[in-house]
């Protein structure tokens, strides 16, 4: 009788749950479909959700027209290098705030956080001109930098909220033991991190794929990553939803991929501080 | 309990961060307040003259102002709303059992990985046109007139596009937080004969308020700069019923390429930015202070 | 599982680092737009580079307005990351006057630069320079359903006027049956819904400035104009116009949908291809409408290829552009893919060829681009040069503006009367701050 009224309450959360999941995941299936879609069943009437002729034809085209692979290694480095660049500068300093603090500690996280609410736009021609002369347009290198640069207080307040949970009296105890600060940090702090480290590199990552401002602004033909690729798909003259659709899953499939991989080391460290 | 030796060694892991930053804010940011008391248009060099506030007071008479500045509250308002509100039900709906969770998971954070302008794209062209988009098609299904939603809710169509994007992060701190919950306090709640109702707003929502702030904070700070989602959408239209205050700069500097106007208006913006974060930072530093 | 995922990418990432590039070539860059022709143009790019083994293509496409606001901050700020530049009519003439293009005087002879269509060449020239080599041009015309048109009981004369597209739009709507008269570009945006209605006004004598470049909205010719527009689309247009441009008209008039259409030459062979549209059998052209006072409502468009001065590689450049704008590139199209396909509008070669008169639609495009005028755009004189825009750099910014003010006035958020008084009132605040009233 129990597990029977059990069993009852878990199929209809089941049920539930499972709606809700494939209507928030609709608009990129969705986009998937339309992707094998020709051009004129894509804009069908009425829409068409499986009895269409599926067609690689789109795909072909984008390959054809787009250096897809260099555009996907661009996102890679560029995602990749800012966030490891990032947390090389950020777990120094989120482990001296949250281990050291001093009286200023919550006013500098505080400023640190609102640089990040500067808005590009009105900062692009300075950035730009400074770029052209150092030499780093269209050079991964500047995007890095500037990545590295925008993600950074993130970085630092999700790494500081994270250490913050790691009891002190561990530290001391290892210090008691003679342990050197290098070594503190190396053995004792990092295994404890790792979770958190892993986290805030993941959400890090995704953030700077997705950047559309300064990776496109940024670049031209050298380094331009999956945003200037889909830009160059959206077309006010000439309608192709079906190319821009193969061409948008193209886009999001690696990071959706990895995302979907790598739920579970992302989800265990995304706490910012807010579980006890 | 610090030692001084330990103080200063944190000063110097400290200091890239804090320099790097400062560099990034300062050299950028000084060379915009220079350019905002210039005559500045980047399309005709050579032109360049001290002007004084003109810039700010063109920016800040413009009639789109005030509109940019009501709809950005409204924006960032409205997806916190959304995120939070959907984010704590779907948090509760996940953190019961059930067959398939991972895979629901899955389908629910998925559109956090998604490019703001292919999302912007595919709601804008798929969804919402009035006449080959799905929900019209689904209006005329249902035997009602298809609502045009980006001429007449521009605002409200772009809060969705939005709220569709972060609902999964909402979604999953506060999942993460309500894992948390002690089971055994829930237990006794129970115990108590304590209704579902009571429970939620006695336990359960107290105990999510530090993951609450938590992502109005981080949201909030991405919120302020939506511009993708309306570039693709409806270009700050009609008339002003979109544009926020991020647009509104946008058109100023690379549509007029007015660098000396543009600057104003990304001064202007970035006062208006630290004036809630002082709120936020209140806020939050209260909550998290404990 | 994780840390081995890591440890894959950062080697991957470590290993393109140090991939070092080494060319002999010379290496252009070209930036374009994501149009067809263009698009096209990169396929059969081989022929260039088979020609000239020393040089190397590198292709920059984007879409029009994300290009447009990438070469303007590079060229303006001398950024050098193209060697090739695709701009339209409204850039040349601005930039052309500032020194910012390599002049195109000493293109060899059998470019054959007379050739050119004269419209188009007097957009790209100033003080006597081609500054800009038109790669295709475009109009505006009447598209319409000779279906529905004959099903109205109505037929469509050569050159209508705007009494007769209104008749003929009520007429044809039959909106139970989600048929729409006629579908105009509603969106805001200089080159969306201003174009179009910039396009308009001249036929109904409007103007944006007057020979002291004072805003002109207020006058009755913008009133009966835009009047005109929004009673015309509330009757027989679309729902959801004020957030349609070029492509959700497209889609509509491709799905059957529209009845007319009025908008660029260009969409002509996207809507006769039976492959993409569901009525290519059904379309029929027209010029666009007058109201009697001697300007057609249509507009002139090229765009074009232009070499940015400073650049290292301005020979090479040249090679390229005059490869991509020549006749032998029309030809290659031809053989390639058809004459339908040809990048239309730049040579008058191309109308004198009996092959290309058999494409229907040839002939209504160059009569189209042949009833524009860019020095003479209005019926009273105007001190600016352009007929759907003024060239002028600050007209992107104001355009946008009061294009976002009309979108409100379709959308039923304001009055035409309402919508007037603020595009007067804005355009007047930015020409005083630009200096050019007082």
């Amino acid at each position: 009788m129990q597990t029977a009224l059990f069993d009852h309450k878990k199929a209809l959360v089941t049920v539930c749950a499972w709606a809700i999941g494939l209507a928030i995941f609709f608009p990129i299936l969705w986009t998937i479909l339309t992707g094998f879609k020709t051009e004129a069943d894509a804009i069908a009437s009425p829409p068409l959700f499986m009895g269409f002729d599926w067609t690689l034809e789109n795909y072909n085209e984008v390959l054809e027209r787009s250096n897809y692979f260099r555009h996907f290694m661009n996102s890679v480095v560029i995602s990749v290098g800012s966030t490891l660049l990032g947390l090389l500068i950020a777990i120094p300093a989120a482990w001296a705030m949250a281990f050291v603090p001093a009286k200023h500690t919550k006013d500098i996280l505080m400023w640190m956080l609102s640089t990040k609410m500067l808005p590009p736009v009105g900062v692009l021609i300075p950035i730009y001109l400074m770029f052209r002369d150092g030499g780093l347009l269209d050079t991964r290198s500047g995007l890095v930098l500037v990545l590295t640069m925008i993600n950074l207080p993130i970085i630092i307040w999700m790494l500081y909220t994270y250490f913050k949970e790691i009891p002190g009296e561990i530290l001391e105890a290892a210090r008691m033991d003679g342990a050197t600060l290098w070594s503190e940090i190396v053995y004792v702090l990092t295994p404890m991190a790792v979770p958190g480290i892993a986290s805030t590199l993941l959400l890090n990552v995704i953030l700077a794929w997705n950047e559309a401002f300064w990776t496109l602004n940024l670049t031209a033909a050298e380094a331009a990553p999956l945003t200037a690729f889909i830009a160059s798909y959206s077309s006010p003259e000439g309608l192709f939803y079906a190319k821009l659709s193969a061409a948008s899953t193209m886009a999001i499939a690696p990071i959706l991929i990895m995302g979907w991989f790598s739920q579970k080391q992302l989800v265990r460290g995304l706490t910012f501080g807010a579980v006890k | 309990m610090a030692t001084d030796h330990s103080r200063i060694a944190a000063r110097l892991m400290i200091s890239p961060a804090v320099l790097l930053l400062l560099g990034w804010m300062v050299v950028p940011l000084s060379m915009t307040i220079y350019f905002s008391f210039l005559s500045y248009n980047l399309l005709s060099p050579g032109t360049e003259e001290w002007i004084g506030l003109v810039n700010y007071e063109f920016f800040l008479t413009d009639p789109a102002f005030f509109a940019a500045l009501g709809n950005t509250l409204l924006l960032v308002g409205g997806v916190l709303l959304i995120t939070i509100v959907g984010g704590v039900g779907l948090a509760l709906l996940l953190d019961q059992p059930m067959w398939g969770q991972g895979i629901v998971r899955i389908l629910m954070i998925a559109p956090f990985f998604v490019m703001p302008t292919v999302s912007a794209l595919v709601w804008k062209n798929m969804f919402m046109n009035p006449v080959n988009g799905l929900f019209a098609h689904l209006a005329k299904f249902l035997g009602v007139a298809p609502f045009d939603f980006l001429a007449h809710a521009p605002l409200f169509s772009v809060v969705i596009i939005v709220a569709w994007q972060w609902l999964p992060f909402s979604t999953l701190i506060l999942l993460t937080a309500m894992q948390s919950l002690d089971q055994e306090q829930l237990e006794a709640a129970k115990m108590d004969g304590a209704k579902k109702f009571r429970r939620f707003f006695h336990i359960v929502l107290p105990h999510l308020s530090r993951a609450i702030t938590v992502v109005i904070l981080i949201q909030t700070i991405f919120l302020l700069s939506i511009f993708a989602e309306i570039l693709v959408t409806t270009n700050g239209g009609p008339g002003y019923a979109s544009t926020n205050i991020t647009y509104l700069v946008y058109a100023q500097s690379l549509l007029q390429f007015d660098v000396g106007g543009g600057s104003a208006g990304g001064i202007i913006a970035v006062i208006l930015a630290n004036i809630v974060a002082v709120f936020l930072m209140r806020m939050i530093g209260k909550n998290l202070e404990a | 599982m994780f840390k081995a995922g890591v440890c894959a990418v950062t080697g991957a990432v470590l290993a393109t680092f140090l991939a070092g590039q080494a060319d002999a070539a010379t290496k252009l860059t070209i930036a374009t737009v994501n149009n067809g022709d263009m698009v096209r143009m990169q396929k059969l790019a081989d022929d260039f580079t088979t020609k000239n083994p020393d040089i190397e293509l590198e292709w920059v496409t984007l879409e029009e307005n994300i290009l447009r606001q990438r070469v303007t901050t590079d060229i303006a700020t001398k950024g050098g990351q193209y060697d090739v530049m695709t701009i339209g009519t409204y850039e040349v003439p601005i930039w052309g006057e500032k020194g910012w293009l390599v002049s195109l005087n000493d293109l060899p002879s059998s470019y054959d630069v007379d050739d050119l269509l004269p419209a188009i060449r007097g957009g790209l020239t100033v003080n006597d320079q081609l500054y800009a080599s038109p790669f295709y041009g475009e109009s505006s015309m009447v598209m319409y359903r000779k279906d529905l048109m004959a099903k109205a009981g109505m037929e469509m004369p050569k050159a209508p006027t705007w009494d007769f597209i209104g008749k003929a739009a009520r007429a044809m709507t039959d909106k139970e049956n989600e048929i729409y008269g006629v579908c105009l570009r509603g969106k805001a945006g200089w080159g969306e819904n201003m174009a179009f209605l910039t396009a308009m006004s001249n036929s109904f004598g409007a103007k944006w400035f007057d020979m002291d470049w004072k805003p002109q909205f207020t006058g009755e010719a913008w009133k009966k104009t835009l009047g005109f527009y929004i009673d015309l689309m509330n009757d027989a247009g679309p729902p959801g116009a004020s957030s349609n441009g070029f492509n959700e008209n497209l889609a509509l008039f491709q799905s059957g949908k529209c009845g007319m259409w009025i908008d660029a030459t260009v969409a002509a062979s996207f809507v006769t291809n039976p492959k993409d549209s569901k009525v290519a059998d059904e379309v029929g052209f027209a010029l666009a409408p007058d109201a009697g006072l001697g300007k057609r409502g249509n507009w002139l468009w090229a765009w074009s290829l232009g070499i940015p001065a400073g650049s290292q590689k301005t020979d090479e450049a040249k090679k390229f552009v005059s490869w991509a704008t020549s006749k032998e590139y029309l030809a290659l199209v031809a053989s390639e893919e058809g004459w339908a396909n040809v990048p239309p509008g730049t040579r008058t070669s191309l109308y004198e060829n009996p092959e290309y008169a058999k494409v229907h639609f040839a002939q209504m495009t160059i009569d189209s681009i042949n009833a524009a005028d860019p020095t003479k755009p209005t019926v009273d004189p105007v001190p600016y040069v352009g007929v759907q825009f003024v060239a002028i750099p600050e007209f992107q910014g104001i355009a946008t503006s009061v294009g976002q003010q009309f979108s409100a006035a379709l959308a039923g958020a304001m009055s035409v009367d309402e919508a007037l008084e603020s595009a007067q009132a804005l355009t007047e605040r930015s020409m005083k701050k630009a200096g050019y009233i007082k």
